[in-house]
């Protein structure tokens, strides 16, 4: 056969998609479900990353400096400080700049208007690069000669690495499972399909169709279905990730964790899908109709 | 041109289906294949269309020798073929047009092709005003009148019917041998399975007689051998 004949693999495809129209019921269903399930923990795993990043920004370690260290001697820890591995950047803050700080948080306490910024250290606050070496930075600031005490968020910090790595873990291994088991029910739904029309096979094959042609209109049909299903799951996960983000934005409790806005995850979330769904969907036809073809 | 030589063939459950046909039957040719059941008659039509590959010898189908075939090159083979079988094997749901249409766009046949080739088909076994009929509402006879046109339609040089009386009355029958060897005088080689005995005699063509696998009996005129049990 020359050319590829589009419009009649589509049409029997189509046509084999309403004639067991229950099957493809399930076979978009469980596409769909496989989908939003995959989808749900992938943006749990995004937002958690996000905020990771959020806060390996903010983050900081804050290193006091020996109250017996003169100005001098204290602007002097700078450069050994900028050379412990993980730190991006180092800023001075003296006794007099602190106490400023500090009244400008609390702007209406009169109780600390008239204190004395020699109560206070000079101290250094660090920027660092990876939060996940947060404890080893902290422990060499800490071997600086002249630092005193270090303040660093590590319980935080540990929190949200830890759920931004079950998060991928269970991702990978439900992505996993589940395009397994999308694929196996689509392959069934068109085995379904192909056994029904198996005498129409038998003849084609006996008048010499190739391999090929008898192929098409399942793999239509298996793309079909995993197109169909994939947008079906992407409006549902819009719908659900919206109804979420709203929930979270307006507690109290959550104001902290900043969800990421659907409108700029559509494009990515639209694309993983529509190829996920097609993957599934022509990977199950395939295997489908493979055992009809071997003679 | 069909050309088997020394061809053995023994199933997995160690039948020995064929043990060394050498056969051949000229372009042009109308041969009846007779024998008992068992005989292996069966076999040498899945020999010849490609479903199953002999354990031994060559078999050259023509211009194509299936022992050296690629998978690519057996649909090639197949489209010089056209199958009769016994039970027709129409598709129930299409139209006695879109049978034919079917098997013209599985080889790549457009559908003005289709529209030229069809009636011209169809005119041929006798069932020009029944291209819109289902194949339920035709008479036996008439389904297997299809079943002949569906094997014409794409122009195949040789044709294999298998058993293809089988199913009619012996008035039919005789109605159909008639229509294959009309065919045949239009130049397509016909091979056809049979075990009707008053068939085989009435026409006078050439007939092989299969027994245990080997041919007993390659004549012109009628059957000899032994009892023909289908």
């Amino acid at each position: 056969m020359g050319r590829h004949n589009f419009g009649y693999f589509f049409h029997e495809g189509l046509s084999n998609m309403f004639s067991h129209g229950f099957m493809t019921f399930a076979a978009i269903g469980i596409t769909v479900a496989c989908l939003l399930i995959m989808g749900t923990f992938s943006l749990v795993a995004v937002n958690a990353n996000s905020l990771l990043k959020d806060l390996e920004q903010e983050n900081e370690i804050l290193a006091y400096v020996e109250e017996s260290y003169s100005e001098n001697q204290a602007r002097a820890l700078q450069t050994e400080l900028e050379a412990i591995p993980n730190v991006v950047s180092v800023t001075y803050i003296s006794r007099q700049e602190a106490m400023e700080n500090f009244l400008e948080d609390y702007p209406d306490e009169d109780m600390f208007k008239d204190l004395d910024p020699e109560i206070l250290r000079d101290r250094y606050s660090l920027k660092i690069q990876d939060l996940n070496q947060i404890s080893q930075t902290k422990e060499a600031v800490d071997n600086v000669e002249g630092i005193a005490k270090v303040n660093a968020y590590e319980a935080v910090a540990g929190g949200f690495i830890t759920v931004r790595n079950v998060a991928s873990v269970v991702c990978i291994a439900l992505i996993a499972v589940l395009f397994v088991v999308s694929v196996f029910i689509i392959s069934n739904t068109i085995r379904l399909t192909t056994f029904d029309r198996r005498e129409e096979i038998a003849i084609m094959r006996m008048v010499g169709a190739t391999n090929g042609f008898i192929r098409w209109p399942f793999v239509y049909e298996g793309f079909m279905l995993g197109l169909l299903g994939a947008a079906i799951a992407f409006l549902l996960q819009w719908g659900l990730y919206e109804a979420v983000a709203q929930g979270v934005n307006t507690n109290d409790a959550l104001q902290l964790i900043d969800i990421i806005s659907f409108q700029e995850l559509r494009i990515p979330v639209a694309a993983t899908f529509t190829v996920a769904g097609i993957l599934i969907g022509v990977g199950g036809s395939l295997s489908a109709i493979r055992r009809f073809l071997q003679v | 041109m069909i050309r088997l030589k020394d061809v053995e063939m023994v199933y997995e459950n160690g039948t020995k289906a064929i043990q060394g046909i050498t056969l051949t039957i000229e372009d042009g040719e109308f041969v009846f294949l007779v024998g008992p059941s068992g005989s292996g008659k069966s076999t040498i039509i899945k020999l010849l269309t490609g479903e199953v590959e002999p354990c031994a010898g060559r078999i050259m189908i023509n211009g194509f020798s299936t022992s050296n075939i690629s998978e690519r090159q057996i649909p090639l083979m197949r489209r010089t073929l056209g199958v009769i079988f016994q039970d027709f094997r129409l598709i129930e749901k299409k139209t006695v047009y879109d049978n034919l249409a079917f098997v013209m766009r599985a080889v790549g046949a457009s559908a003005k092709e289709s529209r030229q080739r069809i009636p011209y088909v169809l005119e041929l076994v006798g069932l020009e005003n029944k291209a819109y009929s289902y194949p339920t509402e035709l008479s036996g006879g008439e389904q297997q009148r299809v079943a002949i046109a569906r094997a014409l339609v794409n122009n195949p040089n040789t044709v294999i019917a298998d058993e293809p009386t089988g199913n009619l009355d012996p008035e039919r029958s005789l109605e159909l041998m008639d229509l294959l060897v009309k065919i045949n005088a239009l130049g397509t080689t016909m091979v056809v399975v049979t075990h009707e005995k008053n068939l085989v005699d009435r026409f006078g063509k050439r007939v092989v007689t299969i027994d245990s696998g080997h041919v007993i009996n390659d004549s012109v005129g009628g059957y000899v051998g032994g009892h023909i049990h289908g």
